[in-house]
């Protein structure tokens, strides 16, 4: 299945990443590629099959009770951001 | 002090309870080799100097008042996605290059808590997303049986400094092969637990329903008490469970008489290297004489493993990495725009080729329109092949086979073609969707590269399949070679 530029635009989009002009035939090409090789599953027969929503049969994600258990750590975290201010994590205005 | 290149982790931890040597001079000994070593094998990214030794020091202070515990002073590194509490912890990727973790993962913990002295971080395909350790930020490793080759990925660079004896054990992990695959292509053991055996936290996710950590080092034996020390339940993981963590050393030496063992027929393929598949036949005959029974099983829908793999991981993968918005932690472009441009620019900056790629293949089978025909197909798939183990298992008590298709392959020779190099992973995949523990031995060598031979069991198994490969371990000595240059 071969996808174009615009397709490959549109999902850059969707995933946030900004692709340049010369990236974008590269994922072209490879993306086809990838598509028609998992293309192979189109032919088994997977009616009536339970999706396997883990990969432990019988078992399921456990829940813990909802209870705080963490303590305030924000000012070790925001140590790893790369603009803070008053405890606030700095963006690009977002209303005008 | 006793040859470095020589000794397992088992003896080294033996010789520090001993007092034959101290953690100081065997630390010291450590990095002095991982510095001569750095220029051509690029096994580490971090080298964690000045913690090691003050840890060296306190281990042999531990040592000498008697209270230390089973790796006490015994150096280790960890995989560059373990989180490790004001360290580095890059993933391999220019987006984490400046992230110092303020956390220690569960292994990290864990491992720190039995005594064992952390050297570094090692270098690892970008986000763990590679077979050969090509796609790191930070340069790719060199396989040190031959340096123009790859040691295989994403763990690449904890492969490489065992093999090269710079450390005695790395942790690693495994979501396609990641473990197993470096095992093979560097002649080393490898241990890929069951899904859920060794807490999750604290190591950067990439497909949360595959990924497992587990360990690198020379022998089952020493993977045995690194993986005691790292397995059980954590309340910190919700994946995590809670199922009694055996002693994987003192089972070590169960007998093979009677053991029932599968010949995957679909392992020995036309993908199959002739000598390789040599080698692996040869080491069934190993376990033949020490008394296993070998039986041929088919399990049908494995071959579909990397297709359905393709699907699923680059899925978990673009869901996982959406948190890298260029906000709280993690590479952030100059001079954004608007918040869109922010996140754009920072990701398409900070993350690499095959990271992209993955995260826009995930992207796409998860977009409307496609999730039934891509994501729900996949996860239908990945239930067949689920029970074709499920039910292989009923007749057999392990299944043997080859790791990979082929030894090492040369750097650049499949980097050109992204599905060549997801092929590599065709014999380790089924075991990662299938939740499964999986070990790789070496089992020989096909131009003087080593091959390896891969055991994997039914869930919660690590004890058997570890003794599998502890009894192929007291038989053969392949494991015991060294690469030249490092001996």
């Amino acid at each position: 299945m071969a996808l174009t530029r615009e397709q490959i635009a549109s999902i850059a989009a969707l995933a946030r990443l900004d692709l340049s002009s010369t990236e974008i035939p590269v994922y072209q090409n490879s993306l086809s590629n990838i598509l028609d090789f998992i293309g192979a599953l189109d032919a088994v027969d997977t009616a009536n099959v339970v999706p396997m929503a883990h990969p432990l049969p019988g078992l399921s994600q456990r829940l813990r009770p909802d209870v705080v258990t963490e303590t305030d750590h924000h000012e070790l975290y925001q140590e790893n951001a790369t603009q803070v201010t008053a405890g606030l994590y700095l963006v690009p205005k977002v209303i005008e | 002090m006793s040859d470095l290149s020589r000794s397992t982790l088992t003896e080294l931890a033996a010789g520090l309870r001993a007092r034959r040597f101290s953690s100081v001079e065997l630390v010291r000994a450590c990095l002095e080799r991982i510095d001569a070593s750095q220029g051509t094998l690029n096994a580490f990214i971090s080298v964690t100097r000045e913690s090691a030794l003050r840890e060296a020091q306190a281990a042999d202070a531990a040592l000498a008042a008697g209270s230390g515990g089973p790796l006490t002073g015994v150096p280790i590194a960890h995989k560059d996605l373990f989180c490790t509490q004001g360290v580095r912890t890059s993933c391999g990727s220019r987006m984490l290059d400046n992230f110092v973790s303020p956390y220690d993962a569960t292994v990290v913990a864990r491992l720190k808590a039995a005594g064992a002295v952390m050297l570094g971080k090692t270098n690892m395909d970008e986000f763990a997303m590679g077979s050969s350790n090509e796609t790191s930020y930070y340069g790719p490793v060199r396989n040190p049986w031959n340096t123009s080759l790859v040691p295989g990925g994403s763990s690449g660079g904890s492969a490489a400094a065992v093999a090269a004896r710079l450390v005695p054990a790395a942790t690693a992990t495994d979501t396609g092969g990641s473990i197993r695959q470096p095992a093979a292509l560097c002649g080393i053991t490898g241990v890929k637990p069951t899904y859920g055996r060794v807490s999750r936290y604290g190591m950067v996710a990439f497909a949360s329903s595959l990924d497992q950590g587990g360990v690198l080092a020379a022998t089952a034996a020493d993977a045995a008490l690194m993986l005691r020390e790292m397995a059980g339940f954590d309340p910190n993981d919700s994946t995590s469970v809670d199922v009694p963590v055996p002693d994987y050393v003192a089972a070590l030496e169960q007998p093979l008489a009677g053991l029932k063992v599968g010949l995957l027929k679909e392992f020995f393929d036309k993908g199959l290297d002739r000598q390789n598949e040599q080698r692996v036949r040869e080491a069934l005959r190993v376990y033949e004489s020490l008394g296993a029974v070998l039986s041929e099983v088919s399990l049908p829908h494995l071959p579909l493993s990397v297709p359905v793999y393709y699907v699923v991981a680059p899925a978990e993968c673009s869901s996982n990495l959406a948190r890298f918005d260029g906000v709280r932690f993690g590479h952030r472009c100059q001079n954004p725009r608007d918040l869109q441009d922010l996140y754009r620019r920072s990701r398409g900056e900070g993350f690499g080729a095959e990271v992209k790629r993955r995260i826009m293949t995930g992207t796409y089978v998860l977009s409307a329109g496609y999730y039934d025909a891509y994501y729900l197909k996949a996860q239908r798939a990945r239930q067949l092949i689920n029970a074709d183990f499920i039910r292989a298992f009923q007749s057999v008590d392990v299944l043997i086979g080859p790791t990979t298709p082929t030894p090492a392959f040369a750097i650049g020779a499949k980097t050109a073609d992204p599905v060549t190099m997801y092929l590599n992973d065709i014999y380790t995949i089924g075991a990662n969707l299938a939740g499964l523990p999986a070990v790789s031995v070496p089992c020989g060598f096909v131009d003087e590269l080593p091959v390896g031979l891969q055991i994997v069991g039914p869930h919660f198994s690590e004890a058997r399949v570890l003794a599998a490969a502890h009894a192929f371990q007291r038989a053969t000595d392949w494991h015991a070679r060294v690469p030249r240059g490092y001996a």
